[in-house]
Protein backbone atom coordinates (compact mmCIF):
# COMPACT_ATOMS: atom_id res chain seq x y z
CA UNK A 1 0.00 0.00 0.00
CA UNK A 2 1.63 3.20 -1.25
CA UNK A 3 1.06 6.49 0.82
CA UNK A 4 -1.10 9.12 -1.45
CA UNK A 5 0.05 12.38 -1.77
CA UNK A 6 -0.79 15.24 0.79
CA UNK A 7 -2.52 17.94 -0.88
CA UNK A 8 0.26 20.29 -1.25
CA UNK A 9 2.64 17.85 -2.95
CA UNK A 10 -0.20 17.25 -5.11
CA UNK A 11 -0.58 20.57 -6.14
CA UNK A 12 3.47 20.72 -6.15
CA UNK A 13 3.09 17.98 -9.06
CA UNK A 14 0.23 19.81 -10.79
CA UNK A 15 2.18 22.56 -11.33
CA UNK A 16 5.74 20.34 -12.40
CA UNK A 17 3.72 18.27 -14.96
CA UNK A 18 2.40 21.74 -16.61
CA UNK A 19 6.22 22.44 -17.11
CA UNK A 20 6.95 18.65 -18.29
CA UNK A 21 8.71 16.10 -17.66
CA UNK A 22 12.53 15.97 -17.40
CA UNK A 23 14.66 14.15 -20.12
CA UNK A 24 16.33 12.05 -17.48
CA UNK A 25 16.25 8.25 -17.37
CA UNK A 26 13.73 7.75 -14.04
CA UNK A 27 11.62 11.02 -14.60
CA UNK A 28 9.46 10.45 -11.74
CA UNK A 29 11.87 10.26 -10.09
CA UNK A 30 13.25 13.57 -10.22
CA UNK A 31 9.59 14.89 -9.85
CA UNK A 32 9.11 13.07 -6.74
CA UNK A 33 12.10 14.44 -5.14
CA UNK A 34 11.51 18.36 -6.10
CA UNK A 35 7.76 17.54 -4.10
CA UNK A 36 9.88 15.62 -1.41
CA UNK A 37 7.88 12.24 -2.39
CA UNK A 38 8.55 8.96 -2.76
CA UNK A 39 8.41 8.02 -6.83
CA UNK A 40 5.87 5.03 -6.11
CA UNK A 41 3.43 7.62 -5.06
CA UNK A 42 4.30 9.94 -7.92
CA UNK A 43 3.33 7.27 -10.49
CA UNK A 44 0.27 5.87 -8.27
CA UNK A 45 -1.28 9.79 -8.50
CA UNK A 46 -0.47 9.68 -11.85
CA UNK A 47 -2.55 6.79 -12.65
CA UNK A 48 -5.13 7.36 -10.66
CA UNK A 49 -5.17 11.20 -12.39
CA UNK A 50 -5.70 9.22 -15.70
CA UNK A 51 -7.85 7.25 -14.76
CA UNK A 52 -9.85 10.26 -13.22
CA UNK A 53 -9.87 11.80 -16.61
CA UNK A 54 -7.93 14.69 -15.39
CA UNK A 55 -5.74 13.80 -18.70
CA UNK A 56 -6.92 14.05 -22.15
CA UNK A 57 -3.64 12.81 -23.58
CA UNK A 58 0.29 12.22 -21.92
CA UNK A 59 2.72 11.89 -24.16
CA UNK A 60 5.03 14.21 -26.67
CA UNK A 61 3.48 17.87 -27.28
CA UNK A 62 4.67 19.40 -30.10
CA UNK A 63 4.89 22.28 -31.50
CA UNK A 64 3.82 22.27 -34.96
CA UNK A 65 5.39 25.62 -35.95
CA UNK A 66 8.63 24.50 -35.33
CA UNK A 67 7.59 21.11 -37.12
CA UNK A 68 7.05 22.93 -40.21
CA UNK A 69 3.45 23.56 -40.20
CA UNK A 70 3.34 27.04 -40.37
CA UNK A 71 0.00 27.56 -42.18
CA UNK A 72 -2.46 27.45 -39.08
CA UNK A 73 -6.10 28.46 -39.84
CA UNK A 74 -8.89 29.26 -37.35
CA UNK A 75 -12.24 28.26 -39.28
CA UNK A 76 -15.15 29.71 -37.82
CA UNK A 77 -18.96 29.31 -38.63
CA UNK A 78 -22.31 30.50 -38.51
CA UNK A 79 -24.48 27.54 -38.02
CA UNK A 80 -28.14 27.90 -36.62
CA UNK A 81 -28.31 26.77 -33.02
CA UNK A 82 -30.61 23.49 -33.77
CA UNK A 83 -27.91 22.51 -36.10
CA UNK A 84 -24.48 23.00 -34.17
CA UNK A 85 -24.37 19.67 -32.54
CA UNK A 86 -24.95 17.84 -35.80
CA UNK A 87 -22.43 19.87 -38.03
CA UNK A 88 -19.91 20.10 -35.59
CA UNK A 89 -19.73 16.12 -34.87
CA UNK A 90 -19.44 15.64 -38.42
CA UNK A 91 -16.93 18.67 -38.96
CA UNK A 92 -15.00 16.88 -36.08
CA UNK A 93 -14.50 14.10 -38.33
CA UNK A 94 -13.87 15.53 -41.07
CA UNK A 95 -9.94 15.01 -42.19
CA UNK A 96 -7.52 16.74 -40.46
CA UNK A 97 -10.18 19.11 -38.15
CA UNK A 98 -7.39 19.16 -35.26
CA UNK A 99 -10.10 20.72 -33.10
CA UNK A 100 -14.09 21.08 -33.50
CA UNK A 101 -15.67 23.51 -30.68
CA UNK A 102 -18.58 25.10 -30.31
CA UNK A 103 -18.12 28.71 -28.35
CA UNK A 104 -21.14 31.25 -27.89
CA UNK A 105 -21.90 34.21 -30.25
CA UNK A 106 -20.68 37.84 -28.80
CA UNK A 107 -23.86 39.85 -30.99
CA UNK A 108 -23.58 42.15 -32.65
CA UNK A 109 -19.72 41.82 -32.62
CA UNK A 110 -19.00 38.14 -33.19
CA UNK A 111 -21.44 35.81 -34.93
CA UNK A 112 -19.74 33.06 -35.13
CA UNK A 113 -20.13 30.07 -32.60
CA UNK A 114 -18.67 26.41 -34.15
CA UNK A 115 -14.32 26.99 -34.32
CA UNK A 116 -11.94 24.42 -35.90
CA UNK A 117 -8.80 24.39 -36.35
CA UNK A 118 -6.24 23.22 -39.33
CA UNK A 119 -2.76 23.38 -39.49
CA UNK A 120 -0.40 22.06 -43.03
CA UNK A 121 2.91 23.95 -44.32
CA UNK A 122 1.32 26.27 -47.30
CA UNK A 123 -1.34 28.39 -46.93
CA UNK A 124 -2.76 27.81 -50.12
CA UNK A 125 -2.94 24.10 -49.38
CA UNK A 126 -5.12 24.44 -46.12
CA UNK A 127 -7.49 27.20 -47.42
CA UNK A 128 -8.11 24.45 -50.70
CA UNK A 129 -8.10 21.85 -48.12
CA UNK A 130 -11.16 23.78 -45.94
CA UNK A 131 -12.75 24.78 -48.90
CA UNK A 132 -13.13 20.71 -50.53
CA UNK A 133 -14.06 19.66 -46.61
CA UNK A 134 -16.94 22.24 -46.65
CA UNK A 135 -17.79 21.44 -50.02
CA UNK A 136 -17.78 17.90 -49.32
CA UNK A 137 -20.10 18.32 -46.57
CA UNK A 138 -22.41 20.81 -48.78
CA UNK A 139 -21.88 23.29 -45.71
CA UNK A 140 -20.19 25.89 -48.37
CA UNK A 141 -23.40 28.12 -47.87
CA UNK A 142 -22.99 28.61 -44.32
CA UNK A 143 -21.47 32.51 -43.30
CA UNK A 144 -17.69 31.48 -42.18
CA UNK A 145 -14.34 32.87 -41.99
CA UNK A 146 -10.59 31.64 -42.00
CA UNK A 147 -8.48 33.53 -39.90
CA UNK A 148 -4.91 32.37 -40.59
CA UNK A 149 -2.39 33.20 -37.99
CA UNK A 150 0.33 35.48 -38.57
CA UNK A 151 2.48 35.30 -35.84
CA UNK A 152 3.04 33.23 -32.30
CA UNK A 153 3.27 35.50 -29.89
CA UNK A 154 3.53 32.77 -26.72
CA UNK A 155 2.52 28.95 -27.35
CA UNK A 156 2.93 26.82 -24.31
CA UNK A 157 1.25 24.29 -21.85
CA UNK A 158 -2.07 25.64 -19.65
CA UNK A 159 -1.38 26.62 -16.36
CA UNK A 160 -4.24 25.05 -14.42
CA UNK A 161 -2.58 24.69 -10.66
CA UNK A 162 -3.25 27.57 -8.64
CA UNK A 163 -0.21 29.95 -7.66
CA UNK A 164 2.54 28.26 -6.20
CA UNK A 165 3.64 27.14 -3.14
CA UNK A 166 6.97 27.68 -1.22
CA UNK A 167 8.43 24.37 -2.24
CA UNK A 168 7.99 24.94 -5.92
CA UNK A 169 8.37 28.51 -6.23
CA UNK A 170 10.49 29.09 -9.37
CA UNK A 171 9.57 26.50 -11.38
CA UNK B 1 13.15 21.43 -39.37
CA UNK B 2 14.32 18.05 -41.09
CA UNK B 3 13.49 14.75 -39.03
CA UNK B 4 15.43 12.16 -38.84
CA UNK B 5 13.50 8.62 -38.53
CA UNK B 6 13.89 8.25 -34.64
CA UNK B 7 12.57 11.99 -34.73
CA UNK B 8 9.91 11.12 -36.79
CA UNK B 9 8.86 7.26 -35.17
CA UNK B 10 8.88 9.26 -31.71
CA UNK B 11 6.11 12.08 -32.67
CA UNK B 12 3.91 9.65 -34.68
CA UNK B 13 3.93 6.97 -31.74
CA UNK B 14 3.90 8.73 -28.36
CA UNK B 15 1.98 12.21 -29.38
CA UNK B 16 -1.28 10.02 -27.72
CA UNK B 17 0.20 8.31 -25.26
CA UNK B 18 3.25 7.55 -23.31
CA UNK B 19 4.28 4.44 -21.05
CA UNK B 20 3.22 5.84 -17.39
CA UNK B 21 5.93 3.97 -15.60
CA UNK B 22 9.31 5.18 -13.91
CA UNK B 23 11.55 4.20 -16.70
CA UNK B 24 9.01 5.78 -19.85
CA UNK B 25 11.91 6.93 -22.41
CA UNK B 26 13.80 3.12 -21.96
CA UNK B 27 10.56 1.00 -22.53
CA UNK B 28 9.53 3.68 -25.43
CA UNK B 29 13.57 2.65 -26.67
CA UNK B 30 12.77 -1.42 -26.63
CA UNK B 31 9.57 -0.21 -28.67
CA UNK B 32 11.44 1.04 -31.33
CA UNK B 33 13.99 -1.24 -30.90
CA UNK B 34 16.87 1.18 -30.34
CA UNK B 35 19.04 2.24 -26.90
CA UNK B 36 17.45 4.66 -23.85
CA UNK B 37 20.31 7.23 -24.35
CA UNK B 38 19.20 7.30 -28.47
CA UNK B 39 15.49 8.39 -27.35
CA UNK B 40 16.54 10.57 -24.97
CA UNK B 41 19.38 12.51 -26.98
CA UNK B 42 16.68 12.98 -29.84
CA UNK B 43 14.17 14.24 -27.76
CA UNK B 44 16.92 16.83 -26.04
CA UNK B 45 17.68 17.60 -29.96
CA UNK B 46 13.58 18.00 -30.11
CA UNK B 47 13.10 19.87 -27.13
CA UNK B 48 16.47 22.53 -28.14
CA UNK B 49 15.21 22.93 -31.98
CA UNK B 50 11.56 24.14 -30.70
CA UNK B 51 9.81 20.75 -32.63
CA UNK B 52 8.97 19.66 -28.47
CA UNK B 53 7.19 21.61 -26.23
CA UNK B 54 7.45 19.63 -23.24
CA UNK B 55 6.30 16.01 -22.28
CA UNK B 56 3.91 14.79 -20.07
CA UNK B 57 0.12 15.38 -19.81
CA UNK B 58 -2.08 17.72 -21.41
CA UNK B 59 -4.64 18.23 -19.00
CA UNK B 60 -8.73 18.23 -19.77
CA UNK B 61 -9.44 21.83 -18.96
CA UNK B 62 -12.63 21.39 -18.01
CA UNK B 63 -11.62 18.70 -15.08
CA UNK B 64 -8.42 20.52 -14.51
CA UNK B 65 -10.07 24.04 -14.20
CA UNK B 66 -11.07 27.02 -16.60
CA UNK B 67 -10.15 28.21 -20.00
CA UNK B 68 -11.47 30.27 -22.25
CA UNK B 69 -10.77 31.75 -25.99
CA UNK B 70 -10.39 35.30 -26.09
CA UNK B 71 -9.83 38.47 -29.08
CA UNK B 72 -8.95 41.68 -28.63
CA UNK B 73 -9.48 44.06 -32.03
CA UNK B 74 -6.06 46.00 -31.73
CA UNK B 75 -5.18 49.39 -33.74
CA UNK B 76 -2.10 47.89 -35.97
CA UNK B 77 0.70 50.34 -34.29
CA UNK B 78 -0.53 49.03 -31.24
CA UNK B 79 -0.40 45.41 -31.77
CA UNK B 80 3.28 44.55 -30.80
CA UNK B 81 2.56 46.50 -27.52
CA UNK B 82 -0.79 44.66 -26.39
CA UNK B 83 0.64 40.93 -27.90
CA UNK B 84 3.45 41.58 -25.28
CA UNK B 85 1.44 42.83 -22.54
CA UNK B 86 -0.80 39.89 -23.49
CA UNK B 87 1.85 37.15 -23.17
CA UNK B 88 2.73 38.15 -19.80
CA UNK B 89 0.29 36.35 -17.84
CA UNK B 90 1.34 33.27 -17.14
CA UNK B 91 -2.77 32.27 -17.03
CA UNK B 92 -2.09 32.61 -21.20
CA UNK B 93 -0.73 29.43 -23.23
CA UNK B 94 -1.25 30.39 -27.06
CA UNK B 95 -0.93 34.04 -28.60
CA UNK B 96 -1.08 34.78 -32.21
CA UNK B 97 -2.03 37.45 -34.42
CA UNK B 98 -4.86 36.48 -36.76
CA UNK B 99 -5.89 38.22 -40.11
CA UNK B 100 -9.27 39.63 -39.10
CA UNK B 101 -11.05 42.83 -37.70
CA UNK B 102 -10.25 40.91 -34.07
CA UNK B 103 -6.90 40.50 -34.89
CA UNK B 104 -4.88 38.91 -31.47
CA UNK B 105 -5.91 35.84 -30.12
CA UNK B 106 -5.09 34.03 -27.14
CA UNK B 107 -6.38 31.28 -24.60
CA UNK B 108 -6.29 31.38 -20.99
CA UNK B 109 -6.37 28.87 -18.22
CA UNK B 110 -6.62 29.26 -14.86
CA UNK B 111 -7.70 27.34 -11.98
CA UNK B 112 -11.52 28.80 -11.92
CA UNK B 113 -13.79 30.96 -14.09
CA UNK B 114 -13.43 33.91 -11.67
CA UNK B 115 -9.84 34.23 -11.95
CA UNK B 116 -10.36 34.23 -15.62
CA UNK B 117 -12.45 36.99 -15.55
CA UNK B 118 -10.35 39.31 -13.17
CA UNK B 119 -7.73 38.68 -16.28
CA UNK B 120 -9.82 39.64 -19.15
CA UNK B 121 -11.16 43.04 -16.78
CA UNK B 122 -7.55 44.07 -15.97
CA UNK B 123 -6.83 43.59 -19.68
CA UNK B 124 -9.29 45.92 -20.49
CA UNK B 125 -8.73 48.31 -18.35
CA UNK B 126 -4.69 48.68 -19.70
CA UNK B 127 -5.43 48.84 -23.08
CA UNK B 128 -9.11 50.53 -23.44
CA UNK B 129 -9.87 47.24 -25.60
CA UNK B 130 -12.47 45.36 -24.52
CA UNK B 131 -11.52 41.25 -25.41
CA UNK B 132 -14.38 38.73 -26.80
CA UNK B 133 -14.92 35.74 -23.83
CA UNK B 134 -15.74 32.49 -25.44
CA UNK B 135 -15.37 29.71 -23.57
CA UNK B 136 -15.87 26.22 -25.14
CA UNK B 137 -19.62 25.15 -24.35
CA UNK B 138 -18.95 21.74 -26.34
CA UNK B 139 -16.18 19.94 -28.00
CA UNK B 140 -16.79 17.66 -31.01
CA UNK B 141 -12.89 17.03 -31.35
CA UNK B 142 -10.00 17.32 -28.86
CA UNK B 143 -7.10 15.67 -30.34
CA UNK B 144 -4.15 17.91 -30.45
CA UNK B 145 -1.85 15.68 -31.91
CA UNK B 146 -1.15 15.74 -35.70
CA UNK B 147 0.45 13.73 -38.35
CA UNK B 148 3.72 14.58 -39.93
CA UNK B 149 2.87 12.08 -42.92
CA UNK B 150 -0.87 12.63 -43.98
CA UNK B 151 0.03 16.39 -45.59
CA UNK B 152 1.21 17.33 -48.62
Amino acid sequence: MITPLNHEQMLDLRQCLERGLPVVPRPYDALAERIGAHHDQVLQQMQQWQEQGLFRRVGLVLNHRALGFVANAMLVLDVPDALVDEIGARLGRAPRINLCYQRPRRLPLWRYNLFCMVHGREREEVAAHIQAVLEQQQLSDLPHHLLFSTRAYKQCGGRFAPPPSQVWAHG
Amino acid sequence: MDLDLLSQQLIERYQHGMPLCAEPYREMAQVLGCREAEVMACLQRLELAGALSRIGPVFEHTRAGASTLAALAVPLERLEQVAHRVSQYPEVNHNYAREHHYNLWFVLTGPHRQHLEQILDELEKDTGLRPLDLPMLTAYRIDLGFSLGAHP
